[in-house]
């Protein structure tokens, strides 16, 4: 079956005993078992929710996944991950990353005696010459938040597999729709689900997807021992948004493919950050590596400084001042005062996330409306 | 075409604010700009109850109509959002939610006729709202009179001083019929009586029938509107606001109102409503013209066909045409018609339509199975008819399976 059709079909079987199109959403916490010692599918909801793993399945199936397992955030699933390491292990990430991330791993993961550094993933040669003996996960985004740098994931895959490390892609920009790591030998992915998974904007949840048993009952378990878990309504939610998911990214990335063609020719923007433009340094790669359409994000340099950034992201109608991404609603926001508020400055300076930034999340309305609100207020 | 819905297409015209695409509109339309705790999309009130400062503030309330919120019954936050999202989309005055479709059409029967009053309808149609007219208005002292479907000449010939409704589907279902809807709106107002057309199987999407004079529309927003199958609902919209009144007060008496909780999925199912109308329409289609070259169908009902018989009205008034296809099976009796629906992969058996999983039924098993076949022929079912709701799943998919259930 075809993608869209698996996104509605997968993990959504009709329910057996009364014939619902829709399965039930399971509030349970508990569950009863057969007998002492004897365990059911499912016995407590922190260790298995059948709301949950419906669509587990569904994010399974379209990522090209065996297995996958949805967390209450994207950092809680981002933070599973690293818990796979050990004090002395290192981690390297791409430096085009979420500040969110960012923060976790120079924060907290860095705490528990695992060394965090970054390089530019764009540049194979250059990011291989900071791996070491140690170093056990890499951790890219394509396209990287907020800069749309895009990594070459098979290239990475192979890097991976030559020094043995972990090879992780926070795939929340790509989206399954677009790019699918796993097929091109990455070993995890990961999910903000709050994102276009659920599309919507309204829920907060995470998701890991693996292609391979064992990484899986690792994760499960850390998933299991410290209960970071998607709740059942949320995961209901999640459900419906995805059944959407392949119609909503098509329309919001060729809205956003025609909304940089039209910034590129504007005189108060210096600079159009998309994957979809000629211009862009990653563009060769991403119609490769990306199907068909280059996703729903992109970022503009304006002519002018801090203040000029604020004024412009403060001052849109259609689009509202909000941090995430990936919904039906057009947001904008200043990497610099937001988004990556929580990069340390000479980080931000190193690369190039500038003051005069600006990030748009481009939703489902109309290319013309969009097109002049923008217009208005640059 | 299916697919004729350009960007210029989209704007919707009349809407009372401003003239945005549908798909702006499906997102934005009604919602607040700064909404409580600058959350961006909308909270579910849950509250029962809603309380006042002092009884001051229940004086003027009562005394001036305030427009605030009283008790749940009388509406909530969340269903004025969505009432005004769908008046703005169908370019009406207002629009009032229902707990289910037939609650809505009932609602605004009830609230509409009194003992002595005449209803006319087009006989195809759901056939619980031709059971409400006939078996239930009969018992208030409501004559109801069926006219066969598009028969204008028959319907003003049935108008009489004590006539005060004319009602329609359009499409029909399950024939896919569609009415003129100008000269419907005509013998409304050349006879001082209010039409109402069940749009439901069109949505706003495709035809929005106040624009061609309509006073009211109405949808079981359990389908298209509401969109994944997952919530029942259904929505009025009156051209005139004054209209409207009798039927809310009658609502606010009689209590078929949405819960907060139901609302807000319906809010965020129309979110899509723009995306997911494309991908139905273009399956429609496509699944329709794949059936009528097929050697083991005889007859398609499709308004984006075509052959079909009211192609030339929908063409000049629908912007597309719906998930909604019908088909009779070559030759077949109704076993082994039913061969064919229990083929079938993708689409689940089951009623109800317009959501993104397909749906299949076989109308004389789902719908008819108790009619005499005296009725049923007299209503167009017959035993080798299915009725296919195109969901939103890959058009070759969905092709490839009924492909296999009709050759297997």
């Amino acid at each position: 079956m075809k993608f869209r059709t698996r996104a509605i079909h997968v993990g959504n079987r009709r329910d057996k005993q009364t014939g619902a199109v829709v399965p039930p959403i399971h509030m349970a916490s508990t569950f009863v078992q057969p007998g002492a010692g004897d365990w059911g599918e499912f016995d407590y909801s922190r260790s298995g929710n059948p709301t949950r793993k419906n669509v587990e399945q569904t994010i399974a199936s379209l990522e090209s996944g065996s297995q996958a397992l949805a967390f209450s955030s994207g950092m809680a699933a981002t933070h599973a991950v690293t818990m796979l390491l050990e004090s002395g292990d290192r981690i390297l990430a791409g430096a085009d990353i979420y500040g969110g991330t960012y923060r976790l791993l120079h924060e907290i993961v860095s705490r528990t005696g695992i060394h965090v550094s970054l390089a530019d993933s764009c540049d194979l040669t250059a990011f291989e010459a900071n791996i070491t003996p140690h170093t056990k996960l890499m951790w890219i985004e394509s396209p990287g938040n907020p800069l749309m740098s895009i990594s070459d994931i098979a290239g990475f895959a192979d890097l991976a597999k030559r020094h043995d490390i972990l090879l992780a892609v926070d795939n929340t920009f790509a989206t399954p729709v677009l790019t699918r790591p796993l097929e091109l030998g990455a070993d995890i992915v990961m999910h903000s689900a709050t994102k276009y998974l659920g599309g919507h904007s309204d829920l907060v949840g995470g998701a890991l997807v693996v292609n391979d048993k064992e990484l899986y009952d690792r994760l499960y378990f850390v998933q299991n021992a410290t209960g970071a878990i998607l709740g059942p309504f949320e995961s209901f939610l999640l459900s419906r948004g995805l059944k959407t998911l392949e119609l909503r990214v098509r329309a919001q990335s060729e809205t956003a493919l025609r909304l940089a063609e039209s910034l590129h020719e504007h005189p108060r923007v210096a600079r159009v950050l998309y994957p979809g433009l000629p211009s862009h340094a990653g563009h060769e790669l991403a119609a490769k590596q990306m199907d068909g359409v280059f996703g729903g994000m992109l970022s503009i340099e304006t002519t002018g400084g801090y203040a000029t950034a604020k004024k412009l992201v403060e001052s849109t109608k259609l689009f509202q001042l909000a941090v995430s991404l990936g919904a039906v609603e057009s947001l904008i926001e200043q990497p610099a005062s937001m988004s990556h508020a929580s990069y340390d400055p000479d980080d931000r300076a190193t690369h190039g996330i500038i003051d005069g930034l600006v990030r748009l999340s481009v939703g489902l309305e109309a290319f013309e409306d969009l097109k002049a609100d923008l217009e208005a207020v640059l | 075409m299916a697919s004729a819905h350009s960007e210029s297409d989209n704007k919707i015209t009349g809407a009372p604010s401003k003239k945005q695409g549908v798909s702006t509109l499906s997102v934005h339309a009604g919602e607040a700009r700064r909404k409580p705790c600058n959350a961006i999309t909308d909270p579910i009130f849950c509250s029962a109850t809603y309380t006042f400062s002092d009884t001051q503030a229940v004086i003027d309330f009562i005394e001036h109509s305030q427009p605030r919120e009283e008790y749940g019954r009388y509406g909530t936050p969340g269903e004025r959002v969505v009432e005004q999202k769908l008046a703005t989309l169908e370019g009406g005055a207002e629009a009032l939610l229902f707990s289910s479709g037939m609650a809505a059409i009932v609602g605004v029967m009830m609230a509409k006729l009194k003992a002595g009053d005449e209803v006319i309808f087009f006989n195809e149609c759901y056939h619980r709202s031709r059971e409400f007219c006939t078996k239930h208005l009969s018992r208030f002292g409501v004559v109801t009179h069926q006219i066969e479907t598009c028969n204008y000449e028959a319907m003003a010939a049935a108008i009489n001083d004590n006539t005060r409704m004319l009602i329609s589907e359009s499409p029909t279902n399950p024939h896919l019929s569609c009415v003129d809807l100008e000269r419907f709106a005509e013998l409304g107002s050349k006879y001082h009586v209010e039409t109402l057309i069940d749009a439901t199987l069109a949505t706003p999407y495709n035809l929005r029938p106040i624009e061609r004079g309509i006073d009211f529309v109405m949808h079981s927003a359990t389908k298209y509107l509401g969109g994944h199958n997952d919530l029942l609902a259904g929505v009025v919209i009156a051209k005139d606001r004054a209209a409207m009144q009798p039927i809310r007060n009658l609502r606010g008496i009689m209590g078929p109102v949405n819960s907060p909780h139901n609302v807000y999925l319906l809010q965020r199912g129309l979110k899509t409503f723009q995306l997911r109308m494309g991908r139905h329409n273009a399956n429609g289609q496509a699944i329709a013209e794949f059936l009528e070259d097929h050697p083991r169908v005889n007859k398609v009902y499709y308004p984006g066909l075509p052959s079909h018989e009211y192609h030339e009205i929908a063409k000049r008034t629908m912007g597309g045409y719906g998930g909604l296809v019908t088909f009779l099976v070559e030759d077949a009796d109704w076993r082994a018609t039913a061969d064919v629906v229990d083929a079938m992969r993708i689409p689940r058996i089951a009623p109800s339509l317009g959501g993104v999983e397909s749906l299949v039924e076989q109308p004389l098993v789902m719908s008819y199975f108790e009619a005499s076949p005296e009725e049923r022929r007299a209503w167009g079912i017959y035993d080798n008819m299915i009725r296919i709701s195109c969901g939103i799943e890959d058009t070759d998919d969905l092709i490839t399976d009924l492909k296999q259930a009709l050759e297997r």
